[in-house]
Parts: structure tokens; C-alpha cells; sequence
């Protein structure tokens, strides 16, 4: 068992106690690489469907091709597609740093759609070399009432028996893929051949490491115009991953802050 | 600059990636030790480093390699670290995950998130200070948590002018104290993370050293995988029924399985023959999958019809796992309030839950001052040899046959709060169900259900006592009678005068109780009659059971006055018994009932009469029963 069969299989395993222990799942699809794994992981897990809906919380301010991407593969991998609109940027904490502020209506676009399908988990490909809040993340991790994360009073989780109950009206992060690293996405999404948004790839010496809104998502120098390049480029990079995303680096605790109310 | 062509990329991905905790005693030093490993590893992002000194700078405080880890606001106000956090680095030979967790003891937990996972362990001893109570705690959880490679560092060598006696002294003690466990150090190595001695390069300072640097010993640290060296288990996860196919899914935690290998299912110890390896997607060009083994997560489809349900765990015929009623574990307890006899909490074994009665704490020991204990309570981070009565038999091994099908989860007040090993077990006392083989009836359900005009049914009335079950029981009967119906009524008590009379009020008796009255109502439904149970019935595990002994027809009816109505009803005069002290463990008083959450019918008894409360019955028994509804011409 190499190491992406070990990824893929604990993956799985946490998919299936998601669908095992709660009733009304949903899977964040942001329609980058990672959410992309995800879903693919999903279909593995269920034997070629995803049998919860996806749900898009939708900025509108994506490039077009993650649209195209979108509508595209919603309809060709048979999903059952939910998109949120989020709110305007004057409904949002006007004390964050602008990008932040920006990134936190996606918060509140998420809070809304909790409020109408009443969701009990939410499914996110969130990932703990990408960040160190996300470091600290459980696999089943509850929020409270209002999406807000406690990272000082998490159950423990071990073995992997994960915490599913609930206090009414709370919901559940579920993390898939939480163990995996940027390069192993990159090393599965060639081995299994799964789609990918172009942008990723170079052109005109850049290319985009992280997808968001297009406003705060900037492209990376890069040559490489292939995931094998990609790869290689990883291995010797040691630019983090979300520099590209100005939300994260506005003040030092700018991320802290926004994971603590709610946001991915 | 490497490109595509000249890197091995396949190579990459077969590189060993190796999980190691690094714990120890508060402020003995582990985030220096990892913020240093870090640097001189050469594993830190662009800018990490000058932005750190950056921000101590503004703060106006000297810089600590400590601050790489503790990145979060909260920590950094704190000065301890509150969580495990995650962090990877590489080597020559090795990809490595640094879990840093808590030196703190209220954060034992975190301690033990993090130790979990965990291939290997660092344990960091201050030259100073010496072995202290969260170095024992911590070593002695790495026993419980199968967690057996281990380097010593013992940090802060400066601080003791690099003495190579006080080295050789503590060394000495740790290697005894590891050794009471059953543990041994594969390095025990000089440090001092301030100073860059002993981690990556061996120093002047301690050149007396004959050992490994801090890297070279974790260099030889080995993944630790699921092994297919034991024989198979295969935890069921779920069963999905997506399209013709029966799936039962879930991972293989040890072993291996073939196509065509005849497993047996425990704990019902039911056989079959594995059909198919199912995939997705389907193989192209190629057979679908043969074989399968430890680690992977799979689906698979039976050569018959098993009930199989999540929880269940499928194993060679020839080699089952064993089933337990009773168990005996030596776990760890997180929970504030001290573990007894008679708590009643729910025990996870691989996918299996069920409800589990504390039956005896024989000894406890508090791991850091290492005092032994035998007052049968087992306090917050304490360890005991704990025993349980479990309300439903499930499969499972011995630890120290099969690691991860011998440990067990405890889940109490909605969270997990304990765990530990499995370190004996007693089967239920009855026949083992593969020696019964089940009379199948001449006459069909369909065919008695056509006689009949209907199908049986079960009507379970739940509730406190005095909140009218045996009342409505009686005049559900007097209704059904009138419509030529075979009505039948179970009453808990009266049901306790006889058949369950050898039973008490535990809740493992409780349990037993309800499966009884399950089995003989299912019984009774199947022949086309109507039972209704009537029942206090508080445990939420024991209902869903009776709901699955019965299947189709199963109709919950909650009985939900206010408890005070039911108190001031009293039909029976045990309340006031109750509150006299007469009846330990009486629900409603002292004993806890379950509120059911997916009752077919939720009625209050103090707002509506009895024949409304019937009327409301009767047309959902109507409907699980298929008879035609025309109460009002039968009256």
C-alpha cells in the first residue's frame, strides 16, 4: 500500500461514518483542487455517487472558468448541485482588513444556507498543512449555534471513533481530507485522472496555487505547466501555499479571526 | 532548480511518512526543541522566521524558537501550547508529521489526540528539572495509546554546564521508568534546543556523546501500518443498497480477503462466502478486484442473504473474533466527574456501539504520582481496571491478539471521554447462534395476513411511570377486540411477575427485560396478532433493539405527560415509595429515562382523553397492519 492508497483509504472511512452518523450532509464544493479530490473520494466511497448534495457557496466573484467547470462536471458526475448566494459585502464585520472582509461574506453566505437546509454536517476539504489553525482541526469538528469553532475546548478523537452528537440546531465539520498534503492532491488528482480548472496550470509564467475570489486570489511565478511540473515545483518551493490569498495575511491573527466565526 | 524529468515522482510517493508526538512536562522545552528541529532541517516556509523575529521585535520581547509553533494568538498570550498542532518536515530518508501536543495537564486530551496517531514518540525531560509528573503521565499513556518507538531528549544540557554524569544519571532513571511499562527508549540523546546541541549536529559541547543526534534517531522511526500478518477483520461500517447490489463496506483493520473465502459474521456468528470485491470505477481493461488487504477500505457482497448490520465485524470462518457480554478493559478517563459503578455510558468498539453498565473499578492510578488507588471511583486523567456489563454482545479481540479490534472508545455526556485495551473478555452465557437452526414456518406472513384481513403488529407504549401505558393498553385491547381483532397486551410489570422474574432493575437487567418482551411481541406479530407493550422502558438502546427484533409493525408511542402529572397520578404508590427512599433507582426520580427521538406518536396524557389517545393509536395500527380504517362503522 503505497502512500496516496493509504490517504485514499482513511478518506473513505471518514466519508462513511459521516453518511453512517448523520442525516443531513452536505459537501462544500469550492470547485478547487481540493474539493475536486473530495468529491472523487466520495464517489469511491459510495460506489460512484455522491449521495448527499454539494453545495456551492457562491461569491460570485469566481473566475469564469470555475463556473464553466462547475455546471459542467455538476451535470457529469451526476451531483445533486446547491448554490448560495452570499450576501453583500456591507452585511459583513466592518472591522476586518478589507480582503478578509471580503472573504468573510463567503462566512455568511454559509450561515444562510445551514439556516435553510438545516444541514447537520458539512463536509470540507480542508487541509492541516495549508495553514497552522488548520493544524489544530479534529476530523468531526462541531460548531456551535452560530458557526462558530472553540478551539480551546475540542472533544478528543482517537482511534478514529469521532464525536457526532450534537446539541440541537449545531452543526458538524466533517474534514476528509484533513491529513492529506498539497502534494499529495496534486500526486492523486493525476493518478486518478480527475478534472482540474486550467488556471492552476502555468502560462505566461504564472499560475494560480489556490483558487478564490478574483479580486484577493493572485497568480504565483511558475513554469510549470503540467501536475508532474507542478509536483516538482512543490518539492523545492517553500512559499506557502495561501500566499496567493490576501485574506491571510492582512494581520497577523486575520485568519485565526475568521475561522473562529465560521469560515472554512 | 529540479525539473519534471530529472525528479522521481513516483519515487516521492514511496517515501515512508512517519507521525511522531513530541510530548513531555510543561515548559521542559518541546516547542523550542520543534521550532529549532524545523530550522536546522531546513523545513521552515519562505519568511517564516524573520516575520517571527519581526513581530517579537514590535513586541518588544527576545525572540523564542518556540513562537514557530505557538502561532496562534491565544497560545502566545498563554505561553503553553493548547491543542495539538500539526507540522511536517523531511529528511533524507523520510517525509515526518511533528504533532506537538500539550505539556499542560487540563490538556490531556489533546495529549492523547495527538498521541494517537502517532507512529512514534519524542519525549523531552528537562537536564534540570528531571522526570516529572506529566513525563509519567505522558509515558505511561504512549503504553496505553500502542504508541512503543521512542527517543528521549533531555533538553537543556547548557543549563547544566553539558554534564555528562547528570546525563548519564537521568538516563538511567527514564530507562527504568519505561521499563516498569513495558516501553524501552531506542535513543536517549543530549540537547539543548537553545543552543542547537544534539538535534542535527552533534556540537563540541557534547562531544562525550556516543548516541544518535535527535534527527539521525528519528531517521529510524518506522510507519506503523494495519498488518496483514493477523487474520482478517473487517469492522462493517454501513450496508448499501445504492442499486441491486448489497454492499457491506468498511475497512480492513487487519488481514486480508479473497474472493470466495468463507467469513463468519460476528456477533451473531452467522456464515457466507465473500462474492465480490466491489469497486469504483469499474476496473477497465482489467478483472475486477480479487483480493484486499489491512488497511484498505473496501465493499464487498455475500454469497446469501446475512442480516448484516453496521458494527458487525466479518472475519475467517475459521479464525472469529470473539464476543463479549462482559468486559474487562485498563482505560484512561477524561470526564470531570469521576467514573463509578452503576454509570451507564456508550462503548464503541471498532463501528460497534452499545450502551455499557460499569460494573466494578478494581484499581486506579494516578499516572503522574503514580498512587495506586482501590476506592472504585476512577477520576478526571486517571487510569483503572475498569469492567463492563455491555446491553448487547459485540465482536471483538483481546489486545493483545489484535491491537485495533482489542481497544475501546467510551462516549458519555455526548462526547468521548475514555478509552484503553481490551484485556479480557465473557462471551453472553446463551448458545452460540450458529448451533440453532431457525424452524421456517409452513404456513407464509401472506398467507395468515389473508386469512386474517391484516398483517401483526406492536404497539410499544413508552413512558414514565403514571403516565398512562397500562391505561391506554387496556382500552387499545378493548378497541381491537371489538374490531375481531387478537389483541395481546405485555405489561412490564406483570411480565416481571413471571417470565422476567429472575430479573432486577440494572440497567443491564433492564436490557434483558425489554429483549425478552421484543422477542415475545415480534413472536406474537408474526402469528397476525397485535401486542402491545406496555412498559417504562427508559433506554433508548433497548427500544431501537425491540425495533429491529420486530422490523415492519413497530409502533412507538411515547406517553409524554408532565412528569409532575405522572408523579401526582401514582397509580401504584411507588413515587412516594421512591421519594421515601424505598426504590433505588426509580425513573422518573433517580433513574434516568431516554426521551425517545423517533417515537411514531408523541402523546400527552394530561391534554387528551384516553379514547383520543386510542383513536390516534389505532389509526397509525391500522396502517402498519394493512387493515381497511373504518373505526367508525366497527364502534
Amino acid at each position: 500500500m503505497d502512500r496516496l492508497d493509504a490517504l485514499e483509504a482513511q478518506s473513505i472511512f471518514i466519508f462513511r461514518e459521516a453518511f453512517a452518523r448523520l442525516k443531513n450532509l452536505a459537501l462544500l464544493w469550492s470547485l478547487g483542487k481540493d474539493s475536486n479530490v473530495m468529491i472523487w473520494l466520495a464517489r469511491k466511497a459510495f460506489f460512484g455517487r455522491v449521495p448527499f448534495p454539494v453545495l456551492h457557496v457562491d461569491t460570485a466573484r469566481k473566475f469564469p472558468e470555475m463556473y464553466a467547470f462547475r455546471d459542467r462536471y455538476a451535470a457529469e458526475w451526476g451531483l445533486t448541485l446547491l448554490v448560495e448566494h452570499c450576501p453583500p459585502i456591507e452585511a459583513v464585520d466592518p472591522s476586518l482588513p478589507p480582503a478578509a472582509r471580503s472573504a468573510a461574506r463567503k462566512t455568511e453566505g454559509l450561515k444562510r444556507a445551514l439556516a435553510k437546509h438545516c444541514f447537520d454536517g458539512l463536509i470540507a476539504g480542508i487541509r492541516r498543512d495549508e495553514e497552522p489553525t488548520r493544524a489544530k482541526e479534529r476530523v468531526f469538528s462541531p460548531r456551535a449555534l452560530d458557526g462558530n469553532w472553540d478551539v480551546r475546548s475540542q472533544p478528543p478523537e482517537f482511534w478514529d471513533h469521532f464525536n457526532a452528537t450534537l446539541p440541537d440546531g449545531a452543526h458538524l465539520r466533517i474534514h476528509p481530507i484533513l491529513h492529506w498534503t498539497e502534494a499529495d492532491i496534486w500526486a492523486y488528482t493525476k493518478r486518478e485522472a480527475i478534472p482540474i480548472i486550467p488556471l492552476y496550470l502555468a502560462r505566461d509564467g504564472k499560475r494560480y496555487r489556490s483558487l478564490g475570489d478574483m479580486d484577493i486570489t493572485f497568480p504565483v511565478v511558475s513554469d510549470a505547466a503540467t501536475i508532474d511540473e507542478i509536483l516538482a515545483e512543490l518539492h523545492e518551493t517553500k512559499v506557502p501555499e495561501r500566499s496567493g490569498r490576501a485574506m491571510d495575511h492582512e494581520a497577523e491573527d486575520a485568519f485565526e479571526r475568521l475561522r473562529t466565526a465560521g469560515y472554512l | 532548480m529540479t525539473t519534471a524529468t530529472d525528479l522521481d515522482l513516483t519515487h516521492l510517493q514511496e517515501r515512508p511518512l512517519v507521525r511522531i508526538v513530541i510530548i513531555g512536562h510543561v515548559d521542559h522545552g518541546k516547542s523550542t526543541l520543534i521550532g529549532r528541529l524545523l530550522h536546522e532541517t531546513d523545513s521552515l516556509p519562505a519568511g517564516k522566521l524573520e516575520a517571527l523575529k519581526a513581530v517579537s521585535a514590535r513586541r518588544g520581547m527576545p525572540f523564542e524558537w518556540s513562537f514557530i509553533l505557538d502561532s496562534l494568538q491565544t497560545e502566545r498570550d498563554q505561553g503553553i501550547t493548547i491543542d495539538t498542532s500539526q507540522i511536517r518536515f523531511r529528511t533524507a530518508s523520510r517525509d515526518f508529521v511533528l504533532i506537538d501536543a500539550p505539556g499542560h495537564a487540563q490538556f490531556l486530551r489533546n495529549m492523547i489526540t495527538g498521541a494517537a496517531q502517532a507512529d512514534a514518540a519524542l519525549l523531552v525531560v528537562d537536564a534540570v528539572d528531571g522526570i516529572r509528573d506529566q513525563t509519567r503521565r505522558h509515558a505511561y499513556l504512549l503504553h496505553l495509546l500502542d504508541v512503543r518507538q521512542i527517543v528521549v531528549a533531555i533538553n537543556k544540557m547548557d543549563s547544566v554546564g553539558y554534564d555528562p554524569a547528570r546525563f548519564a544519571a537521568l538516563s538511567a532513571d527514564i530507562r527504568s521508568y519505561l521499563g516498569e511499562l513495558g516501553l524501552s527508549a531506542a535513543a536517549i540523546v543530549p540537547v539543548s534546543a537553545r543552543e542547537g546541541d544534539g538535534i542535527a549536529a552533534r556540537t563540541p559541547a557534547i562531544s562525550w556523546h556516543d548516541g544518535p543526534t535527535i534527527s539521525e534517531a528519528l531517521d529510524r522511526f518506522v510507519a506503523v501500518a494495519a498488518t496483514t500478518e493477523r487474520p482478517l477483520r473487517l469492522p462493517v461500517q454501513a450496508v448499501y443498497k445504492f442499486d441491486e447490489r448489497r454492499i457491506v463496506a468498511g475497512r480492513l483493520e487487519s488481514g486480508r480477503i479473497c474472493v470466495g473465502d468463507e467469513i463468519v459474521v460476528g456477533p451473531a456468528g452467522v456464515t457466507a462466502r465473500i462474492r465480490s470485491i466491489e469497486a469504483w470505477p469499474a476496473p477497465s481493461g482489467r478483472d475486477a478486484p480479487r483480493t484486499a488487504h489491512a488497511g484498505q477500505s473496501v465493499g464487498v457482497t455475500l454469497d446469501r442473504d446475512l442480516f448484516v448490520s453496521r458494527g458487525d465485524v466479518l472475519a475467517p470462518a475459521a479464525q472469529p473474533a470473539g464476543v463479549a457480554a462482559v468486559l474487562r478493559s485498563r482505560i484512561f478517563w477524561l470526564h470531570p466527574q469521576p467514573l463509578r459503578p452503576g454509570a451507564a455510558l456508550t462503548l464503541r468498539v471498532g463501528t460497534a456501539e452499545t450502551r455499557a453498565t460499569v460494573s466494578a473499578i478494581t484499581e486506579t492510578l494516578d499516572p503522574g504520582e503514580l498512587a495506586r488507588r482501590q476506592d472504585g471511583l476512577l477520576a478526571a486523567n486517571q487510569i483503572g481496571d475498569v469492567t463492563f456489563v455491555l446491553a448487547r454482545p459485540v465482536a471483538l479481540d483481546l489486545h493483545s491478539d489484535n491491537p485495533r479490534t482489542g481497544r475501546i472508545a467510551l462516549e458519555y455526556d455526548g462526547a468521548i471521554m475514555g478509552g484503553g485495551l481490551v484485556t479480557s473478555f465473557d462471551p453472553p452465557p446463551r448458545t452460540a447462534a450458529s448451533d440453532i437452526v431457525p424452524n421456517i414456518p409452513e404456513i407464509s406472513l401472506e398467507a395468515r395476513a389473508r386469512r386474517l384481513g391484516h398483517r401483526g403488529a406492536v404497539v410499544w407504549l413508552t413512558g414514565l411511570p403514571g403516565s398512562g401505558k397500562s391505561t391506554i393498553a387496556n382500552a387499545l385491547e378493548r378497541r381491537l377486540l371489538d374490531r375481531a381483532m387478537v389483541p395481546v397486551v405485555l405489561d412490564g410489570d406483570t411480565l416481571r411477575a413471571g417470565l422476567n422474574s429472575d430479573l432486577g432493575f440494572s440497567d443491564a437487567d433492564r436490557t434483558e427485560n425489554l429483549r425478552r418482551i421484543a422477542e415475545v411481541a415480534a413472536l406474537l406479530a408474526r402469528q397476525g396478532l397485535m401486542a402491545i407493550v406496555a412498559a417504562v422502558s427508559p433506554l433508548a438502546a433497548a427500544r431501537a433493539h425491540a425495533r429491529r427484533v420486530v422490523g415492519d409493525g413497530f409502533i412507538e408511542v411515547y406517553l409524554a405527560p408532565p412528569a409532575e402529572v405522572c408523579e401526582q397520578r401514582d397509580p401504584k404508590g411507588h413515587y412516594r415509595k421512591a421519594r421515601a427512599g424505598g426504590i433505588a433507582d426509580f425513573t422518573g426520580i433517580t433513574g434516568q429515562y431516554e426521551v425517545p427521538q423517533f417515537a411514531e406518536l408523541v402523546i400527552d396524557t394530561s391534554q387528551r382523553t384516553v379514547q383520543a389517545s386510542v383513536d390516534a393509536i389505532l389509526e397509525k395500527l391500522l396502517v402498519a397492519a394493512g387493515a381497511p380504517s373504518s373505526p367508525a362503522a366497527q364502534r
